[in-house]
């Protein structure tokens, strides 16, 4: 532990330590007036240079935290605090730390060492700075803490290595359909032409492979795993295999002759999916077909899953064509 | 003398009255015959395949036997009927009817079988209705009930639809929209969501500007110009214009 605090300071030591100054270029006559040191718009640099790491820092905590009241209004507060503090800091250091002058000149014909000139003006022009490298480290430092912050999130993306837990569903064999309610669904009260959502019995129906979507068509119309559609009633996942939204919207024509088929659309970006041909892509961004659920008629004349999944539930993931769905 | 004309003018007004009906019943027909029937067949049985209609426009469409009078009056006063072009998205414009034609029509497409009455919506929740109608409808008929897209279609907005409409719509399922039974939507859910889509017409908008509600694409647009404009004042207060 004091071997790690040693470390440490011998890092911050070498970071801020003055080192030697430049050799000035003798060489060259300067072309920037040399400007008067100005510390104490050098210490609110740092001081907002230093808010602004506070500030993108708490959002990393208030995110990491998840628990607060007014929790968006608080990342964004932090998020833009940051930013503005930054911004702030740029604008001290344009107007009161950055040599200037105005001048006129034409545009040069053929100048060889302009680049040499505009690098000399630039390293000039930092001259009313005391402590450059202090107030670079600090500067990289609420820059780095930054984009910490924005890099946070991704954290929450799903597992990277542990995917199995999303082929799990909690549909398997016999389980019940229900509605909302906790009813179980008869077969003969799905009516063609409407669209319902159904859960599994007792399970988790917050869970992304538990809602359902069952909608009736006409058994000749069905052209895929025909024996998964009893009475020609069909259930899809209501999960869209593009982003996750919830498939809400069933297309259905009132007169088949003219009109659009039947279709399960998601809202977010349009994706449509073939309720007769075993939840194929038709229309919009989604990769996979919508997975099906095969369903029988127990004898009460209930609807039972009979198995899981024809594929992985849920929006794509690196892995998702490596797997199955299973209960 | 007196008696014999009241009773004389009694067997007038019974003998008119089926006399009237009968009238009406021949106008409906007649209208039907005139309007409807090239596309929904001569007694309503629907014309299955395409055949030349009038003015050589190919008539094709569904049978309205047991549609009964909620969808020929929804279809009816809304203007979606009669169709131009069979293949044509129905859509709200003017009503070409007079209302004791609209009667007449209801009437004889109600007579073509048995099916379900015209509505009377009565008042419901408005915040039960918010939750229904997000949960059923706003999928695609945003949530504010401006309309949208679904892909093969445009979604109407529901802003001049009247109560007795939404009821019957959502009865009916007008073009590609799922028809809603009384399990899936009960008559007292119904009640809240009309009540729901009659305060989304005028909603309070407790955020100031309502940009058409028309939802978040919009109000980014807006926060963006808005923010674009902001960031140019600040640029122009923190530089300098170089004087020549």
């Amino acid at each position: 532990m004091t071997k790690l605090r040693d470390w440490l300071i011998a890092a911050g030591v070498l970071l801020l330590g003055r080192g030697s100054p430049p050799a000035p270029r003798e060489s060259r006559p300067r072309i920037v007036a040399p400007g008067e040191p100005d510390r104490r718009a050098e210490n609110i640099v740092l001081f907002l240079f230093v808010l602004a790491t506070i500030a993108a820092a708490a959002f990393i905590a208030v995110y990491a935290l998840d628990r607060l009241s007014h929790q968006t209004q608080w990342l964004g507060l932090a998020i833009g605090g940051a930013f503005a503090l930054l911004a702030l800091a740029g604008t001290v250091i344009a107007h009161r730390l950055v040599v200037t002058e105005e001048l006129v000149e034409p545009y040069p014909e053929d100048s060889p060492d302009a680049q040499d000139e505009i690098v000399q003006i630039v390293e000039e022009s930092g001259s009313r700075f005391t402590r450059k490298r202090l107030v670079t480290v600090v500067g990289a430092g609420a820059l780095g803490t930054i984009g910490a912050a924005l890099l946070a999130p991704a954290a929450s993306l799903g597992p990277l290595l542990h995917t199995g837990e999303l082929y799990r569903t909690t549909w398997r064999r016999g389980r019940r359909l229900v509605d909302e309610g906790g009813t179980p669904f008869s077969a003969d009260a799905i009516e063609e032409g409407t669209f319902y959502t159904a859960y599994p019995e007792g399970a988790d129906r917050e869970l992304v492979g538990s809602p359902i979507v069952v909608v009736r068509l006409p058994p000749a119309e069905i052209r895929d795993r025909k024996d998964w559609a009893p009475r020609g009633i069909v259930a899809y996942s209501k999960i869209c295999t593009h982003a996750g939204c919830a498939v809400a919207l069933y297309r259905k024509p009132t007169f088949a002759a003219v009109q659009p088929r039947p279709a399960l659309v998601c809202p977010c970006h349009y994706s449509t999916f073939d309720p007769a041909a075993g939840g194929a892509v038709l229309f919009g961004p989604a990769g996979r077909p919508l997975p099906q659920l095969p369903l029988e008629i127990d004898r009460a004349g209930n609807l039972r899953a009979s198995g899981t999944f024809s594929g992985p539930v849920g929006p794509s993931w690196w892995g998702v064509r490596m797997g199955k769905a299973r209960s | 003398m007196r008696a014999v004309v009241t009773l004389a003018t009694a067997v007038a007004v019974l003998l008119l009255l089926p006399a009237a009906a009968a009238a009406k019943d021949r106008r409906g027909a007649a209208l039907y015959a005139a309007n409807c029937a090239s596309c929904h067949g001569l007694n309503g049985q629907g014309v299955p395949s395409a055949t030349p209609g009038v003015n050589g426009v190919d008539g094709q469409g569904p049978p309205l036997r047991g549609v009964g009078a909620r969808a020929a009056d929804f279809y009816l006063r809304t203007g979606y009927m009669p169709l131009a072009n069979a293949h044509d998205q129905p859509s709200r414009k003017h009503v070409v009817f007079t209302e004791p034609e609209i009667r007449a029509l209801v009437r004889y497409v109600a007579s073509l079988g048995t099916g379900p009455p015209v509505p009377t919506p009565h008042p419901g929740s408005v915040s039960a209705g918010l939750r229904l109608f997000t949960d059923h409808c706003a999928g695609c008929h945003q949530a504010v009930a401006q309309g949208g897209y679904v892909t093969g279609a445009r979604v109407p907005p529901l802003t001049d639809a009247t109560d007795r409409q939404i009821a019957e719509a959502v009865r009916v399922g007008p073009y590609l929209m799922p028809r809603f039974s009384t399990k899936a939507i009960t008559p007292a859910q119904l009640n809240d969501i009309v009540a729901y889509v009659g305060y989304a017409r005028h909603p309070d908008d407790r955020g100031g500007w309502a940009i058409g509600h028309l939802g978040p694409w919009p109000e980014g647009a807006v926060t963006w110009l808005l923010a674009a404009a902001a960031l140019l004042g600040i640029c122009t207060l923190l530089g300098r214009r170089l004087r020549t």
